[in-house]
């Protein structure tokens, strides 16, 4: 556990990457070593940190966002109007920069991509990081590609109706 | 040639195949121009992703990482338990602990040396501190250098306790660190900090000395007491708000 400070830099890229967000990244990149610090007794020796602590991000990751779908779930619940449906269609719309893409794409999918591409893990080091099979890692892959490839071509916009 | 297998395009966009295969593949995205289109805007995303946030791996790291990576895993977890153990039995057993202090000598001089320490500054009126919590960082920041660890000031303010500042003091063995506090009734406590180096680690306890209560604990390098003219209950509070805010 002496060198966590030498893996600052990629976890760091990798939680920008992730959350999309400056402060966002280095608050769970702070909370993934206070927990690392805390589980070191779950760190087998000879097993690759980095790739335990991408294991703890992105579980502390995935948490959060079932926390905020939750709240956001009760705030919904709470307005008392219905949210305007065109609204989301004009999102979609103005989906132009490769962070909106990202965000645009389920956490599972996003986490797959990201290790392969940007922190160039391996498909079987990916899949143990995850821990999911290395057949869903490609899956996943295969769809992020190509969902992020429509949102980047604009073509994952809906169709618009020219009215006349 | 037939198609190659998913796994294998997502392989030859990730460079990852071999020379002679990675050749066939790319012979076959050639024939298949919707392929081809798409499997290059796969590799065009790869460089997107590195363009936008390779930059970050240049970027100084914060200080607060840098402090949280270098930070050593002790024994956290059973020193809380402990702590949380004792307080329990603290709490019961109440001056039953203050028979059982003699089980380490280093302890009970903690104890009353934060206790002298107290009874001196705490009825200050115009110079309680050397330094006010105006200047909170450069307070932590020279106390810190002064005791050759790295200090952190609890706060209380949910126990309704501001932070007026804090002073150096001389110990047996070096220099302490005093941080006090006040309410707005007028009331003080005192948090004295020794960094003794050879303290063993003990849970929370208890020592009374005339009417200042004194609930001290050793943490490593650091020896801590909270001291005020307090009900019991009530500085227990603060005793284990400081100490969970010194082991988050």
């Amino acid at each position: 556990m002496d060198d966590l400070a030498a893996h600052l830099p990629r976890l760091r890229r990798y939680a920008r990457a992730l959350t999309g967000d400056r402060h966002r990244a280095d608050d769970l990149v702070q909370d993934t070593l206070e927990r690392a610090l805390t589980r070191s007794s779950l760190w087998r020796r000879g097993s690759k940190l980095d790739a335990w602590l991408l294991t703890i991000m992105h579980n502390l990751f995935v948490n959060q966002v079932r926390t905020q779908a939750r709240q956001a779930t009760e705030a919904l619940d709470a307005l008392p109007v219905e949210p305007a449906q065109r609204a989301m269609q004009a999102d979609a719309l103005e989906v132009r920069d490769l962070d909106a893409a990202l965000a645009a794409l389920p956490v599972e999918q996003r986490a797959v991509l990201l290790l392969v591409t940007l922190d160039e893990r391996s498909y079987e080091e990916t899949a143990r990081i995850l821990d999911i099979p290395v057949g869903t890692v490609m899956s996943r892959l295969s769809r992020a590609r190509e969902r992020l490839r429509q949102l980047l071509d604009g073509s994952a916009a809906p169709a618009l109706k020219v009215v006349k | 040639m037939n198609r190659p297998l998913d796994a294998e395009l997502h392989a030859w966009a990730d460079d990852r195949l071999d020379p002679a295969r990675a050749a066939e593949v790319s012979a076959w995205l050639a024939a298949h121009p919707d392929e081809g289109a798409r499997l290059t805007a796969w590799k065009r995303q790869k460089e997107l992703l590195h363009a936008a946030f390779d930059p970050v791996l240049d970027e100084p790291v914060p200080a607060r990482l840098a402090d949280a990576a270098a930070r050593r895993a002790p024994a956290r977890a059973w020193r809380i338990a402990a702590a949380v153990g004792w307080l329990a039995i603290g709490v019961v057993a109440g001056y039953q602990l203050h028979g059982a202090r003699h089980a380490d000598a280093a302890a009970p001089a903690l104890a009353r040396q934060a206790a002298i320490a107290h009874v001196v500054y705490a009825p200050e009126v115009r110079h309680p501190v050397e330094v006010g919590a105006d200047q909170e960082a450069h307070l932590v920041q020279w106390l810190s250098k002064r005791l050759g660890t790295p200090l952190k000031t609890p706060h209380f303010a949910a126990q309704g306790f501001e932070l007026v500042g804090g002073r150096l003091l001389p110990g047996e063995r070096g220099p302490v660190a005093q941080f006090m506090y006040q309410d707005r009734g007028g009331r003080r406590l005192t948090l004295y900090v020794n960094s003794d180096g050879d303290n063993r680690d003990t849970a929370f306890r208890y020592a009374q000395e005339g009417k200042v209560g004194v609930f001290y604990w050793l943490d490593g390098r650091l020896g801590y007491a909270l001291s005020g003219e307090l009900p019991r209950a009530e500085l227990l509070a603060i005793a284990e708000s400081a100490y969970r805010q010194l082991n988050p």
